[in-house]
């Protein structure tokens, strides 16, 4: 019964948020602000892709970013070497999501092997190689400049780029989370809780870890497709250990294990990082945002671990209670 | 009739140290087999070699005559050896009910369902409410699992071992650390389970009159080796056995 009404009361609120997220660049007219939007959106994507393996299946990966970039220079390459229609672009995704299947299935089967800390280093190790290859290989990536291209011409108009990665993030979510709901999805979290009993249930762990690393893969090499678009321009800092680790922040700022929770980490990183950067006007030090966001992460881990969607649900279920 | 469960030789060492030496047995389709024996017998270890959370030194293990002696925990499980854990291993922040559902769930043999709706599976939650009931849980299906008392904890992780509905059951000190009034509750599902009579049970227990109604086998260890096994009445009756349990024999072999 609660939990009928509570889903009910839960659809309303993302109908209502969707409704203004799709009024938004009617009531806008700033363009930096229609872009950041967009931006938001394709890092949610990207949070959520990276949740699936920190919340859901408790892993530990420094090198997300690798899937990111994968993305990111597949479609640029493609739109850049071929044309820039949209059959290209579609194409590019379709190259994406076989390549991050590949990369990501080969991580999943190598390292998944081993244990937490291990195999959080491998995954920086093979994200510095990806680093190294974009760098190394200049015919095709230009290096560490990285080049201009043009993009389809559906997607050059900023309003119609805003609504395709708001629909992006939609159909991202819904299918991400009927991945989470799943029979799969729920033995990823017994595998987080407790990896071994989960195992005597007579699951295949490392089938599941292969399961989680290939979504998360999948989902992070569309975000960095999109990303790329937004730009219209690639670099080497795509694979950047920052990219992972703004995921890392979105999600733990966001809420663990709650999907929503990337989504809102997404919004709230890349709204304040835009604030601190204006800021940088009045004083220097803003213009350093890394410092603050290391402050906000110490805290957030001190003192609410849970992230803003964990802490809102402690709140509901103590006011159920009393 | 061919031994469902079957050791030959079966030891561990780690380093010069051997919890388990040399343990041969054979054990019969229903019937229900107590092993007894002191701390650090050993009995734990073996039901570890058994389920295959330890791998054996020397030594092989069968199920229903296939050697299972390198198979995984998983393959195992899924043969049809099932177990509990001594030290209570559940899922914690996961509901009572989340948690025999996941049991339910393998022993349905969907491992691999990625985007099916969960009401597809709903009679998966139906039998675990029907399970939790049976361990007398009912009340408790929406509780996060950690915040269980300690003997409830025990209840859960028997209507997990109940779903996967394994022919081998091997329960490890079911009542362990329970309250005196939460065992008659435990002992009850127990029986139950037994008088049914289409499983084989291995159970570990330090309750001997609780064992001695129970079982049809007693197995005792003692410094890892298999000093008796017999019914009941025999064992009871071994001077050997008597003088393990109270103290007199020294290891000095080893």
């Amino acid at each position: 019964m609660m939990l009928t009404r509570r889903l009910a009361s839960s659809r309303w609120w993302i109908g209502l948020v969707v409704l203004l997220l799709i009024g938004f660049p009617f009531v806008s007219d700033s363009r930096g602000a229609l872009i950041l939007m967009t931006q938001i959106f394709i890092y949610a994507v990207f949070a959520m892709s990276y949740d699936i393996l920190l919340g859901y299946t408790g892993i530990i990966s420094f090198g997300h970013a690798m899937f990111f970039g994968i993305g990111a220079y597949t479609t640029a390459i493609f739109l850049h070497r071929w044309d820039h229609s949209l059959l290209s672009f579609l194409v590019s995704l379709l190259a994406v999501l076989v390549l991050t299947g590949i990369v990501s299935y080969l991580i999943g089967v190598m390292t998944l092997r081993l244990k937490s800390h291990f195999y959080a280093m491998l995954t920086l190790a093979i994200a510095g190689l990806f680093l190294v290859l974009a760098e190394k290989w200049r015919d095709v990536t230009k290096g560490s400049d990285g080049f201009t291209f043009y993009i389809p011409d559906l997607l050059k108009d900023r309003t119609s780029l805003y609504f395709v990665a708001l629909a992006f993030m939609i159909i991202m979510f819904f299918l991400l989370k009927r991945f989470t709901d799943s029979p799969t999805g729920k033995v990823l979290q017994a595998i987080r809780e407790n990896e071994q009993r989960t195992e005597s249930l007579g699951y295949q762990i490392l089938h599941y870890k292969i399961i989680a690393s290939m979504v998360a893969g999948l989902a992070a090499g569309l975000s960095g497709s999109m990303y790329a678009i937004t730009l219209r321009f690639v670099n080497t800092a795509v694979f950047g250990t920052n990219v992972t680790l703004d995921a890392l922040l979105m999600t733990i700022i966001g809420g663990v294990g709650t999907l929503f929770g990337s989504m809102l980490g997404s919004a709230l990183i890349l709204l304040v990082h835009a604030g601190l950067t204006d800021l940088a006007k009045i004083h220097w030090i803003f213009e350093r945002w890394m410092i603050f966001f290391g402050a906000i992460y110490i805290l957030a881990v001190m003192f609410f671990p849970q992230g803003i969607v964990g802490m809102f649900r402690q709140w509901r279920a103590k006011w159920n209670k009393g | 009739m061919q031994p469902i469960l079957q050791t030959e030789g079966l030891t561990i060492a780690f380093g010069g140290h051997k919890p388990v030496q040399d343990v041969s047995l054979n054990v019969m389709p229903h019937t229900f087999t107590s092993i007894i024996g002191p701390n650090g017998a050993g009995k734990t270890t073996l039901f570890n070699l058994l389920s295959g959370q330890l791998k054996p030194t020397e030594g092989k293990v069968w199920l229903k005559g296939k050697d299972i002696t390198h198979l995984s925990v998983a393959k195992r499980t899924r043969l049809g050896l099932g177990r509990s854990f001594q030290i209570t291993n559940v899922f914690p922040s996961l509901t009572v009910l989340e948690n025999v559902r996941l049991a339910v769930q393998a022993q349905a043999g969907v491992y691999y369902s990625l985007f099916a709706s969960p009401k597809k599976h709903a009679h998966f939650e139906k039998r675990a409410i029907e399970l939790l009931e049976t361990v007398l849980l009912g009340a408790k299906a929406d509780s996060l699992a950690k915040n269980l008392a300690h003997g409830e904890k025990r209840k859960l992780e028997i209507a997990m071992l109940l779903a996967l509905e394994t022919e081998v059951l091997l329960l490890d000190e079911p009542t362990a650390g329970m309250s005196l009034e939460e065992v008659p509750s435990i002992l009850e599902v127990i029986r139950r389970i037994k008088e049914e009579g289409n499983r084989t049970i291995l159970l570990i227990e330090h309750k001997m009159d609780m064992v001695l109604s129970f079982s049809d086998r007693l197995l005792v260890l003692f410094n890892g080796r298999l000093l008796a096994e017999d019914t009941p009445e025999n064992i009871m009756k071994s001077e050997l056995v008597q003088t393990a349990y109270l103290g007199g024999l020294y290891d000095d072999a080893s």
